[in-house]
């Protein structure tokens, strides 16, 4: 194995800054890396483009990006979801600046040539200068692979890319568990936050299953919550929770093990007493019991953290979406969720949830700006004593296959920075 | 009736946006807080023309309860974000007076601030909508609501330590 040095380092090929328990700060700050990643990952890799909760209908669409690519994410008149290239066949003029919205197709503002929601040339003004020239049926927008799995839609820039499915491998069940909170409804995305950082994107990737910063970090948004609260993210000694790697740069950190699977409730466990009027308003609306208790339960979200290589995190009761803008600028999306249900029950629950995202989220939340203070730092710092390697060590003479084989470690250790670096370290060794 | 700027409740009004202004720049939050009565609102929304913040996500949609702990946050020494903020100035202009009476003013203002922080300058403008309950003198003016509207408020803004 290579090591770097202050002579080194930048000269050595990117795959040679990963080691096993540390990389190199570089890798935060050579433009030239970050152009390959674009390429070599967010080009080749899945990449999270919507949740289908956010394409209601035929002729829903939403706006993003995959790797250098504006998109336009929609359901077709067939209920299919595609993702198209955001791009004009003719002179390359976007042809949608809306985030989301409703739309029978897209026309461009340039020279009004006309788009189906399945990406098909439609129409051509004045066509008769074509003739002979082209045919419209190869003139459609180029259209990217697109699969979903469990509500997550991806798309891949690489059409030879493996099937989502296989990619996921054993993060499906973790979606599953996730989506369990809509407490018996499915879940839907009910608003989003963004804000940016001036840091490298990798900094957010490696803090989604970083258990050791969160008490210090966010000790001031533990000082404002309820004890309850506070004592469920006191994770720090509880030696049951725990960080999984679950294999193509996948990982999940178990915060709260009780409840990462919601569907398995003995009912021993009280809900806590800051709910009881959200318990008094579904009562009044007719939920029973049962039906309370899985939506109580489920207000908090799920008691993991699942992190997707390389720009989506199930978090807890949120999605955490990365896109990388520059070598130090990355823009993140939180989108906070509910349930999707009659809204005499899911509006009481769906309020709570908001106003729990409000809390922690956000530019403005108690939580968000110390972590993105955080980031900023890293990425200054990083840029001093090149020699000095960034250490995800932590816990890595503890860390031992679970049953099911995935290596596992304690929940603030740095196993699924690990995962998310060796799969860099493979996608950035691959020519 | 056509409001006018000279009205002195209108002035009494204006006269408490800029002393918040102050304030803020100031970070004296504890004092800040003591500007809104006890059932107001503040609140930046991600959606522009939104009215009803109660069922859409919002950046920002505080009760009393939530502006102490904001407070409290802001103030203990434990959130980074906020002991290491940005400097900030921040100019409340054109007003406009759309609802006035002894009790309250309603007044719509233009926010500018520059946000300056290890070499850079942020810069957030926004629409700001005020309801301002009059006491008996203009120390016992408090705001009954406050509402910012970020000119990019459904763009991506920098994580803030300060308050707009």
């Amino acid at each position: 194995m290579t090591e770097f040095t202050a002579a080194t380092v930048y000269d050595l090929p990117p795959a040679d800054l990963v080691l096993g328990d540390r990389v190199a700060g570089r890798m935060y700050t050579d433009p030239a890396i970050f152009d390959q990643e674009r390429t070599k990952i967010f080009e080749r890799s899945w990449i999270w483009v919507a949740h289908e909760s956010e394409l209601p209908k035929a002729g829903s669409f939403k706006s993003t990006h995959v790797g250098r690519h504006p998109v336009i994410v929609t359901k077709d008149r067939k209920g299919e979801i595609r993702t198209l290239v955001n791009r004009c066949r003719h002179r390359g003029a976007s042809l949608c600046e809306k985030k989301t919205g409703h739309a029978n197709g897209f026309t461009c503002p340039y020279h009004a040539w006309s788009y189906g929601l399945d990406g098909k040339l439609r129409g051509i003004p004045y066509p008769d200068g074509y003739e002979g020239v082209m045919d419209k049926a190869d003139l459609g927008l180029k259209t990217l692979r697109t699969e979903s799995y469990g509500g997550m839609i991806f798309a891949t820039v690489d059409a030879d890319a493996e099937p989502l499915a296989d990619f996921l491998g054993d993060v499906k069940l973790w979606i599953d568990r996730f989506m369990a909170q809509g407490g018996g409804y499915p879940v839907k995305v009910l608003g989003t936050h963004r804000f940016t950082y001036r840091g490298n994107w990798k900094i957010q990737l490696e803090n989604t299953t970083d258990g050791y910063h969160f008490p210090i970090v966010h000790r001031s948004w533990m000082a404002s919550v309820d004890a309850e609260t506070a004592e469920m993210m006191s994770f720090m000694t509880d030696p049951t929770a725990v960080t999984h790697d679950l294999g193509n740069g996948h990982s999940v950190m178990q915060m709260v093990p009780e409840h990462s699977d919601l569907e398995a409730d003995d009912g021993s466990e009280p809900l806590q007493p800051r709910f009881d009027g959200l318990v008094a308003q579904l009562e009044a609306a007719g939920a029973d019991e049962a039906e309370i208790r899985r939506l109580v339960r489920a207000v908090h979200g799920t008691g993991f953290n699942l992190n997707l290589f390389p720009n989506v995190s199930m978090s807890i009761s949120f999605f955490r979406v990365l896109r990388p803008i520059s070598v130090d600028e990355t823009v993140i999306e939180h989108v906070a969720l509910g349930s999707d249900g009659p809204a005499e029950i899911v509006g009481p629950v769906n309020r709570e949830r908001l106003r729990a995202h409000e809390h922690f989220q956000g530019p403005f939340g108690f939580g968000t700006p110390d972590d993105s203070e955080g980031w900023d730092r890293v990425q200054r710092g990083a840029q001093g004593a090149p020699e000095l390697p960034i250490m995800v060590n932590r816990g890595l003479g503890r860390e031992k296959p679970s049953a099911e084989g995935w290596p596992t470690s304690h929940v603030t250790d740095e196993t699924g920075m690990r995962a998310a670096y060796a799969q860099w370290k493979r996608m950035m060794s691959d020519d | 009736m056509t409001e006018t700027l000279t009205d002195p409740r209108v002035v009494r009004a204006i006269e408490l946006a800029w002393r918040e202004a102050a304030l803020l720049d100031a970070k004296e939050y504890e004092a800040w807080q003591g500007l809104y009565a006890d059932d107001a609102r503040y609140v930046i929304p991600i959606e522009r023309d939104a009215e009803d913040f109660d069922d859409v996500l919002n950046m920002v949609h505080d009760d009393a309860r939530m502006r102490g702990l904001r407070v409290r946050r802001m103030t203990e020494g434990y959130a980074i974000a906020a002991v290491d903020s940005a400097i900030t100035v921040r100019t409340v202009s054109r007003f406009i007076p759309t609802d006035v009476d002894d009790r309250s003013v309603t007044l719509k203002a233009a926010q500018i601030i520059v946000a300056y922080k290890r070499g850079r300058h942020d810069l957030w403008a926004a629409d700001v909508d005020y309801v301002v309950r009059l006491g008996a003198s203009g120390d016992e003016d408090r705001f009954a609501r406050k509402v910012v509207r970020l000119v990019n408020a459904d763009e991506a803004v920098p994580a803030a330590g300060f308050l707009l």
